[in-house]
């Protein structure tokens, strides 16, 4: 199953992809092209492999069948620096967004500027508007654990995209928030989406996902009987 | 591990030593067990160096002298000391040469018989002591004509009794080292058993790590540099004590004998130093290990 190609290079590809589990196939023959500064929903029911689909998009999985291409670069060919190198470009949320417990929320969000090597002092200001930018700057000498769940969606994404990476996957990142903080997210993500950032977004919420393309132009994907589809006009 | 992966482990980096949270469990394990293992290794140290000391001596000061022996009827007695005494005197490799005197003699046998020993009664035979220059003589030829001018004396150049001496103070000395293996070992063991605890403790800060793009490197690093500190601190600790120690066993003594010279002399001191050094160097590697280990499990 293809989709047709959007314009300019894409930053990633997936050509006749599919994934098995433990002999079963979540998933084939999917081939799919992303290209820069587009906005992707992924829905689809619960057990269908959104979060699979999207861990193959950065390498956290290997595709049973098929390849994927991210930023012109076969993701069977890096080995786990070239990786973690390819990570730096792409910023992923998590719907249980993972952070470290013992340190301070500006800590955990300068992260990816740490383990890059950059010097965090350096990037001081642009780290204050970051919080500031996802409504945080009151948080942020909060450990991780004393947060709520918004604040923990929201630092996520501060954290996804501190180092201005050119994709954004976020995994149902409004799955644990009222209405009001999954549209402040949504919020965030569109602003982000207009800057250049190709963003692919889980979520289940339908209501969401209308209210995201009276924003923005948005195409969405849907996984259904093992087969990943372009969902209709009823949505 | 390339060299500025080797620069920023010894020279740290405040920010990526951060990213491990403290794990006192783990962090307790690594510095007793440096820590005991050290304390171990100065004992086994001087062990080694101890038994070192007296090979040496034990080979350098027999290996230094010999005795010839004459056994002959009581006339010819002085007749064939003073032939000995002059062919050993003209023997290349021999320093001095001494007739032992009645009295030294029945000092030697003063033990077995007592003080009233009647020497002119007994056919006691006659002991000439011969040391040697530093290059020795050749021991089979002097027995040759030993044999040929002096029929009744016996060349004991020591080695018979000696070999077994020196073979067992080399054995305890090989001994200690190997001990000190095995604790290296012991130490190799323990270290990576709670490496694998901390790396497995923190499986989570590896994944959260790993998803903001940490290299499999900074992780590994970030675990063996602070086992290396723990390991070099516990074994410092250790080491010290060890020392302490040894300081405290009574001093050398002849009375003692061996077990009072279990210890360090001179220079010999500095070496418990590379202790901690060596146990620094045996946490890196371990935990570098155990790391990459996991890394590759998690991948």
């Amino acid at each position: 199953m293809t989709f047709g190609k959007e314009k300019g290079a894409d930053v990633i590809e997936l050509e006749q992809v599919g994934y098995s589990y433990s002999g079963a196939e979540l998933f084939g023959d999917v081939s799919l092209q992303l290209a820069p500064g587009s906005f992707h929903f992924l829905t689809g029911p619960s057990g269908a492999g959104k979060t699979t689909f999207l861990r193959l998009l950065y390498g956290a999985l290997r595709p049973t069948t098929g390849r994927v291409r991210v930023f012109d670069t076969d993701l069977a060919g890096l080995d786990r620096d070239g990786l973690a190198l390819m990570r730096r470009r792409i910023g992923v949320v998590h719907q249980d967004c993972q952070f470290l417990d013992h340190l301070p929320l500006a800590d955990n969000l300068a992260l990816p500027l740490t383990v890059s090597g950059r010097d965090v002092t350096a990037e001081a200001a642009n780290l204050k508007e970051l919080i500031n930018w996802v409504g945080l700057t009151h948080r942020a000498d909060a450990r991780p654990p004393e947060l709520s769940g918004g604040e923990r969606q929201r630092a996520a994404l501060a954290r996804a995209i501190i180092m201005s990476p050119d994709v954004i996957i976020a995994d149902e990142p409004t799955g644990n928030v009222d209405w009001d903080m999954s549209q402040r997210l949504l919020q965030l993500l569109v602003e982000l989406n207009r800057m250049g950032k190709t963003v692919v977004m889980a979520s289940h919420d339908l209501a969401l996902i209308r209210a995201a393309k009276t924003q923005v132009q948005t195409r969405v994907l849907r996984i259904s009987n093992r087969r990943l589809q372009t969902a209709g006009a009823d949505l | 591990m390339s060299g500025k992966d080797v620069k920023a482990l010894i020279l740290g980096d405040a920010q990526a030593d951060r990213v491990v949270p403290p794990t006192g469990f783990t962090a307790r394990l690594t510095l007793f067990a440096s820590g005991a293992m050290a304390f171990l290794a100065v004992f086994a140290l001087a062990l080694s160096m101890a038994s070192g000391r007296l090979a040496t001596r034990w080979a350098d000061e027999l290996a230094r002298s010999a005795t010839v022996r004459i056994s002959a009827p009581a006339d010819q007695m002085a007749a064939q000391t003073e032939v000995a005494l002059r062919l050993l005197r003209q023997t290349p490799g021999v320093a001095s040469v001494r007739a032992f005197t009645d009295a030294e003699q029945a000092a030697l046998l003063l033990p077995w018989f007592g003080p009233d020993l009647p020497l002119d009664d007994l056919p006691v035979p006659r002991l000439i002591e011969v040391i040697e220059t530093a290059e020795g003589f050749d021991a089979a030829g002097l027995r040759l004509r030993l044999q040929a001018e002096v029929p009744g004396a016996v060349l004991d150049d020591h080695t018979r009794w000696r070999r077994p001496l020196v073979v067992a103070a080399d054995r305890l000395r090989l001994l200690g080292w190997i001990s000190i293996a095995l604790i290296g070992g012991a130490m190799a063991a323990m270290i990576t058993l709670a490496a694998n605890a901390a790396l497995a403790a923190n499986r989570q800060v590896i994944e959260v790590l790993r998803l903001v793009g940490a290299r499999d490197a900074y992780i590994a690093r970030a675990f063996v540099r602070r086992f290396t500190i723990r390991g070099l601190f516990g074994a410092t600790v250790g080491m010290g004590c060890g020392v302490l120690g040894i300081l405290f066993l009574p001093q050398v003594s002849d009375e003692g004998g061996f077990l009072t010279g279990l210890g360090f002399t001179g220079l010999g001191w500095l070496w418990p130093l590379v202790i901690p050094l060596l146990a620094a160097v045996v946490a890196f590697f371990a935990t570098g290990f155990a790391a990459h280990r996991t890394l590759r499990s998690l991948a």
